[in-house]
């Protein structure tokens, strides 16, 4: 079994695989683990898409399954993985980092405490926050 | 660490979110000794450290009630006064415990301000000055942080070898980033990353500082 990491999701993905330096994983399974999925238009997430490039679908659709690391390196975010190709990691690029930070909003999260239960930072909106990091190394 | 200053202001809506940049196992022991009333979370794969490109602990930032920085990510008032310290006893001089409580108390001073006068605060930024502070990372960054999310998940399996050769790459590819390179490297019986690794990597630094000095003391409102 397959897992993808994107984000903060760990998905386990039954219909992956892998074949030279890329992954194919069913249409389905793609906008599970990212939120991006096909369309007419291309691969898209919200108002964004990702065309195509004409005359080369084969490269990036083949039935129900979709190169989700040729659509990953054409958005030109990294792609790294492990030796033995179980575990992906599709990242997130410094250009949308950069852009998010430079619009002076706090980029929202949600992370466990140690019970488990989830806190957002937007769920603070409202108040003055002073987000700090620490820890015990 | 933050407990009294949130019991003090925590009726001015004020709120302290801390991540423990750290696996669960290891936050544990000081958070139920701190007993924080603010919430603490947890952030095994260092993600918020991606998101606002940190590099170290204590980092910090303020938000304001819109959601919106009024200072970007920086050291949360902790002083250089550590390289000084005797490195077998980890003890530190009057001198240097003086010059790390004036840096951490001035902070905290600033943050009060901040709480009681909002923008009108001299320690709050305008735009044009947070813009200016904004550390943005660059596409070696974001693939370190690729890395280290592959290491923590091959940690997690067990696969030790393969773990610390993906920290080392995420190490190599986001040189300045201590927070990285302290959550993979050897850790004394305290969990402490402070072996002779450790100040080899800090003596590197030269003149460079190892917590970035912060503009807080004596700081007129947006000087450069």
């Amino acid at each position: 079994m397959i897992t993808l990491l994107h984000e903060q999701a760990e998905t386990s993905c039954a219909t992956a695989r892998v074949r030279g330096r890329d992954l194919w994983l069913a249409a389905a399974d793609m906008a599970a683990a990212t939120g991006w999925s096909l369309k007419p238009e291309g691969l898209c997430r919200g108002d964004s898409c990702v065309p195509i490039p004409p005359g080369r679908a084969a490269d990036y659709v083949d039935g129900e399954l979709l190169n989700v690391t040729a659509f990953w390196r054409r958005m030109h975010h990294p792609v790294v993985h492990d030796a033995t190709d179980e575990i992906w990691v599709l990242g997130t690029n410094a250009a949308l980092r950069s852009n998010a930070l430079q619009s002076l909003e706090a980029p929202d999260f949600a992370l466990p405490d140690l019970s488990g239960a989830i806190t957002t930072l937007a769920a603070q909106r409202g108040k003055k926050v002073l987000l700090a990091t620490w820890a015990s190394w | 660490m933050w407990q009294s200053l949130f019991a003090s202001l925590n009726d001015q809506n004020f709120t302290v979110i801390a991540i423990a940049m750290d696996e669960a196992a290891a936050a544990r022991p000081w958070i139920e000794l701190a007993k924080p009333t603010y919430p603490c979370l947890i952030d095994r794969n260092h993600h918020v450290a991606e998101l606002y490109n940190m590099v170290n602990v204590p980092q910090a930032t303020w938000i304001d009630e819109l959601g919106r920085f009024v200072r970007p990510p920086e050291n949360a008032g902790s002083s250089d006064a550590f390289r000084g310290m005797d490195r077998t006893t980890l003890q530190m001089t009057p001198e240097q415990i003086a010059e790390r409580n004036h840096s951490k108390h001035s902070y905290v001073a600033a943050i009060r301000d901040w709480v009681s006068k909002g923008p009108a605060s001299a320690f709050a930024y305008d735009e044009a000055a947070i813009r200016k502070r904004l550390s943005l990372p660059n596409d070696a960054i974001a693939e370190a942080h690729a890395q280290f999310r592959l290491a923590q998940c091959l940690l997690h399996r067990g696969r030790h070898h393969e773990a610390s050769l993906a920290f080392g790459e995420a190490s190599r590819l986001h040189p300045d980033s201590w927070a990285i390179w302290r959550q993979a490297a050897e850790k004394d019986g305290s969990g402490l990353a402070v072996g002779p690794a450790f100040w080899a990597r800090v003596d590197a630094l030269g003149d460079r500082p190892y917590h970035q000095p912060l503009d807080i003391d004596g700081m007129g409102k947006n000087e450069s």
